[in-house]
């Protein structure tokens, strides 16, 4: 695998038998040996370890030294409420474009003297760019931390061996905390559903945190193939697939993302790349929007299956995005972007090798989420 | 046993040619998770895609290894796909061959050849 990159854990990955894929230009464990199956149901039943050094960690200062300053002028990249951003919290984003498009989602954090932000391994060049092109702030890429996530009901458990304090966070909550004299930028949160926590290390003490975690019987490292299973479950999206440039934040039915403040009225209303087009949609919804699907058969429904209105309808009415089979519901699963004007319970038709099976429209998550709010 | 290039093994009981796929098959296609069978007393010809498995990396088919008629499919395997990982030489067999004439099965590898070519 010529040409891709490694993360710190690579050694380790291969020490533990994970078959490697390439993945967004890096070298990533897609499956241990327990599979991707048991490794699924391991992190919901106890936790798992995700190494996610891949992503882009970023740094905004503002010459001012204030974080609320980094994101009045971050605000200006995204529709999100960052200046409202509390110091010691995280918020989830969307980078948009001139159209309304999602360039990147992304997660945001104020640290009381800058933004801590975490951006998708495919995206963070471009990201980075966009932002030094368009932000009078100081962008500084961190590039000598890992980042691992732990995840699943045992990982507050496991996790406050090492550092107590993470007990007391609640979801979306960001510290730094003292590891035996090494610094954790932690936060509590995930891609998986369950309650966990996103740990940046330095890259020299990178293996030596995961190896101590794993050391821990609830403790067990997973991969991008249960990686996916369990964020399809949870409902949340993938860039690149659930979205893209061509998808708006309204289609994909993240308004929850879009606070009052950046909304018509709000104090900050609008100013962000494709303002128009969302404002609008919002007011008026939008004509198509990302809804979860629940085939009525075991057979899973992969991205690019088309859905038809009837088992003879001649036209598609959308295309699956995500879509596979979701081992804690013990079903096959999928989103899709369709007529917003379908209801929840409508039962559409997936074109699966040339059949037309039965699926119904659903409310996601599939899965609860367990966040310790 | 013999085997073909495709994975399968072969295996015959009576005279009927027993179909499955082989260990190093189902490790390489990782947890299935759904199984689609044939209806019985359908004829196949070889190279007919007959079977369709879902893992939870990707769909992939079983082909009918020789002409003939799927007279027993395991409908064990509709319930419970996971069989295929669990027990993919024993009780995750998926049909049930007739055929004019086993002698058509010597042309498959046997096991060392089988061995070979997964290296």
């Amino acid at each position: 695998m010529a040409d891709l990159l490694r993360t710190g854990l690579y050694d380790l990955h291969l020490r533990l038998g994970a078959k490697m894929v390439p993945f967004a230009g890096y070298e990533m464990p897609v499956q241990y040996p327990m599979g991707v199956l048991k490794e699924h149901l391991h992190t919901r039943a106890e936790a798992g370890l995700f190494d996610v050094s891949h992503m882009g960690q970023v740094i905004l200062r503002a010459a001012s030294g204030r974080a609320v300053d980094a994101a009045l002028a971050l605000e200006a990249l995204v529709p999100v409420d960052l200046a409202g951003l509390a110091e010691g919290r995280q918020r989830y984003a969307m980078f948009t474009n001139a159209e309304g498009g999602i360039l990147d989602d992304l997660m945001v954090a104020n640290r009381g003297d800058h933004l801590f932000v975490v951006v998708n391994a495919a995206c963070k060049g471009a990201d980075i760019a966009h932002m030094r092109a368009h932000l009078d702030l100081e962008v500084n890429e961190i590039t000598d931390r890992a980042l691992l996530a732990l995840q699943g009901p045992a990982a507050q458990t496991a996790l406050a061996r090492l550092v107590p304090e993470v007990a007391a966070m609640r979801f979306m909550d960001v510290a730094v905390l003292d590891w035996g004299g090494v610094a954790l930028w932690v936060s509590r949160s995930g891609y998986t559903g369950e309650d966990g926590f996103e740990i940046s290390v330095p890259a020299a003490q990178a293996v030596a945190l995961a190896e101590a975690l794993l050391a821990m019987p609830e403790v067990a490292p997973i991969g991008l193939g249960a990686r996916d299973s369990l964020r399809l479950e949870a409902g949340l999206c993938l860039y690149g697939h659930d979205i893209d440039t061509t998808t708006t934040p309204v289609e994909a039915n993240l308004t929850w993302a879009i606070q009052k403040a950046r909304r018509s009225g709000g104090q900050r209303e609008g100013g962000f790349p494709g303002a128009a087009r969302i404002m609008r949609e919002l007011a008026e919804g939008a004509a198509r929007k990302r809804v979860g699907l629940a085939p009525e058969g075991r057979a899973p429904m992969r991205e690019g299956v088309e859905i038809f209105a009837s088992p003879d309808s001649p036209t598609p009415i959308g295309v699956v995005t995500s879509g596979g089979f979701g081992p804690s519901i013990n079903a096959a699963l999928a989103m899709a972007y369709l007529p917003a004007d379908l209801p929840e319970g409508t039962t559409v038709y997936g074109e699966v090798r040339g059949k037309r099976l039965a699926v119904r429209i659903t409310a996601m998550p599939f899965q609860p989420t367990t966040y310790k709010r | 046993m013999k085997y073909t290039e495709d994975h399968e093994w072969l295996r015959v009981e009576g005279d009927l040619v027993v179909v499955g796929i082989t260990e190093h098959a189902s490790e390489a296609l990782g947890d299935v998770v759904f199984v689609e069978l044939p209806e019985v007393e359908t004829m196949a010809a070889a190279g007919d895609e007959v079977v369709v498995i879902e893992s939870v990396k990707a769909a992939s088919d079983i082909l009918a290894p020789v002409d003939g008629e799927i007279v027993a499919v395991n409908d064990a395997l509709t319930d419970n796909p996971g069989l295929v990982n669990e027990d993919p030489l024993g009780v995750a067999w998926f049909f049930k061959m007739k055929v004019d004439d086993l002698s058509v099965l010597d042309g498959f590898m046997d096991e060392d050849a089988y061995k070979e070519l997964i290296g």
